[in-house]
């Protein structure tokens, strides 16, 4: 961990009106791990950095990334595939768009060193269908990269030749998760599928298939550039790097931070995004997309961003898409708002999640109608524990999380709702200092 | 948007564009073509109407079903028109706590139509959407694919102004 936890992999220029083209990424030095890679190093050598470094996937399941491509046999004789996953519909979650915007050319990069690493010659990354202007930077900088002979045949005349192509999603929530996604890219409905198999060994058109967030293979050129020890001496030991951390709700400077893993939470929420508006006081966090539970402000004053810490206090750093939620914000509305988002997403294969959906969807709506009754709330419980475990993909559990964090902490506001029928916060969603 | 006129056969414009698009993808993959195929033909038509379904089923030599599966699963699609400006405003988390809710009702006010509807002369349909993946610039909204962000009910006023 360096001194001051300011060690920056990721968002480490200024953005400027052309810092995404590839001649400045070039200034920057990108591209040059990628010549390395190719010409100095075998795919296996890349493999073991990549497992040496200890990177974590930053999609929300914080799965060794190395562990994952090890189970690629390089010597198979099938055809491997590589997807980015660009979905990113976690609710609170937009930093894989800073890197599309932004830095497309480091993602390109650490793809074409991770086909390489995995020998895959077709390589996706699957974005969500309402990123236009993602979708537009990555194209233009997979044109430039193209023109340069960076991806197609023969790259840098060492014999290997890896395509890209962006495959756009169409609005599904659940396309986000692995399984799904391979779905869709198959031309089908997105939906998830029971391992195992697992999708490194029977994924897209039933061959081995490796899918990493964006976040987490932009990491990969860096890792090469200067080695896996220099990756883990960054962060935690447990979990090595940084993280790109998007915070929204009412904090006075919403956007995307990367921050070293370990850094102080309070320094994020006050000094970074610029404290509360208004100078309100902070009620909860929810810490990495609306499938995490929610943490109050009193527990999040102490705490570092590390998983070792985020995880005994009950929740997790999930997808980095942190929101911030002040003093005065009713509880019963915003779960009202999470609630409908799920039952509108739940893809329908699984009975507990498609049916718990809108149990709990038409639950909450009873109670803010006025018309909530005391054991709706352990019925709400009993649903969400129903679902966990009990489904194709993580979607039901996640949902049931949400739904479990916030009424461990604010059940008063849902039995004050369902007494008086009226919220215990005026039903505010925004925040009273800025109104 | 362009809108082209429904008598023109969409799918023939589009076949040689199709047919480039086929030769990114790996041998076997036609069945991948099925969604980028129908976001092309809605950019041009506007929506996917069955002339469409009937040329990309022997186009892709996918079973009919396939493509009736896509259309109903991912939002995105639309099987009728909509009015010339598609008014699609985030109600998710982050966008209702920076006052995403009053902004639909400024729209809804302003149009003098509800969520789901589409004015009297055809030029605004307003819709409700899920997570935008651009919470940090809420409320945000999207018109015809792009997005605008950090909106408010003046900048909704002055946007409308332009809409013709």
């Amino acid at each position: 961990m360096t001194p001051n936890r300011d060690a920056r992999i990721l968002m480490t220029f200024p953005v400027t009106a052309t810092s995404h083209l590839l001649s400045e990424a070039r200034a920057r030095g990108q591209y040059v791990a990628l010549e390395k890679a190719l010409k100095t190093m075998t795919p296996s050598e890349i493999g073991k950095e990549v497992t040496a470094s200890g990177l974590q996937g930053r999609g929300g399941a914080a799965f060794s990334a190395g562990r994952k491509w090890s189970v690629i046999q390089l010597d198979d004789g099938q055809p491997h595939y590589l997807c980015a996953n660009a979905d990113e519909g976690e609710p609170g979650t937009f930093k894989d768009r800073w890197i599309l915007e932004n830095s497309p050319h480091q993602l390109i990069e650490s793809m074409l060193i991770a086909a390489y690493a995995l020998q895959v010659r077709h390589a996706f990354v699957y974005m969500r269908g309402e990123f236009s202007g993602p979708y537009r930077r990555l194209q233009a900088a997979l044109d430039e990269a193209y023109a340069a002979g960076w991806v197609g045949e023969n790259i840098l005349g060492t014999g290997f030749s890896c395509d890209i192509v962006i495959y756009r999603g169409a609005g599904s929530y659940v396309c986000g998760e692995a399984s799904a996604l391979i779905t869709s890219i198959e031309g089908k409905r997105g939906y998830p599928r029971n391992r195992p198999p697992r999708l490194t060994v029977r994924g897209l058109y039933q061959k081995p298939t490796v899918i990493n967030n964006v976040e987490t293979l932009s990491n990969i050129a860096w890792i090469v550039n200067h080695g896996s020890a220099a990756f883990k001496a960054i962060g935690s030991p447990k979990a090595p790097g940084t993280r790109l951390i998007s915070i929204s709700g009412h904090v006075a400077k919403p956007g995307v931070y990367e921050v070293e893993i370990g850094y102080p939470w309070k320094r994020l929420i006050y000094d970074d995004a610029g404290g509360m508006l208004g100078g309100a006081a902070l009620k909860c966090v929810i810490p990495g997309g609306i499938s995490t539970k929610v943490l109050t402000g009193a527990e999040v004053e102490t705490l570092n961003l590390d998983p070792a810490e985020v995880e005994p206090a009950g929740s997790s750093m999930g997808s980095g898409g942190m929101i911030a939620i002040a003093e005065g914000t009713c509880m019963v509305r915003l779960m009202q708002v999470m609630l409908r988002f799920y039952h509108h997403e739940s893809c329908g294969q699984c009975t507990p999640c498609r049916e718990g959906m809108g149990w709990l969807h038409r639950i909450i709506d009873r109670i803010v109608a006025g018309q909530g009754r005391m054991e709706d709330l352990d019925q709400m419980i009993h649903i969400s524990k129903l679902q966990d475990g009990n489904t194709i993909c993580g979607m039901g559990d996640a949902a049931g999380y949400a739904v479990i964090g916030i009424l461990a902490k604010y059940r008063h506001e849902f039995e004050h709702w369902i007494t008086t029928g009226s919220s215990l916060c005026e039903g505010r969603l925004e925040c009273r200092a800025s109104s | 948007m362009l809108r082209k006129d429904l008598a023109v056969n969409v799918f023939e414009s589009l076949r040689p564009e199709f047919d480039r698009l086929k030769k990114r993808y790996p041998a076997g993959f036609e069945s991948s073509l099925v969604l980028p195929c129908l976001r092309r033909i809605q950019e041009d038509r506007g929506f996917i109407a069955e002339e469409d379904i009937d040329g990309l089923t022997a186009y892709l030599g996918v079973p009919r079903i396939q493509i009736e599966e896509v259309l109903s699963f991912y939002t995105q699609y639309r099987r009728s028109p909509v009015g010339r400006w598609h008014l699609e405003v985030c109600r998710n988390v982050s966008c209702s706590m920076r006052g995403s809710e009053r902004l639909l009702g400024h729209l809804c006010g302003k149009l003098g139509v509800q969520p789901g509807e589409t004015t009297a002369d055809g030029r605004f349909t307003l819709k409700t959407c899920e997570c935008l993946g651009s919470c940090g610039t809420a409320p945000v909204m999207v018109v015809n694919d792009e997005y605008h962000e950090n909106m408010s009910a003046e900048k909704v006023d002055e946007l409308l102004g332009r809409l013709r």
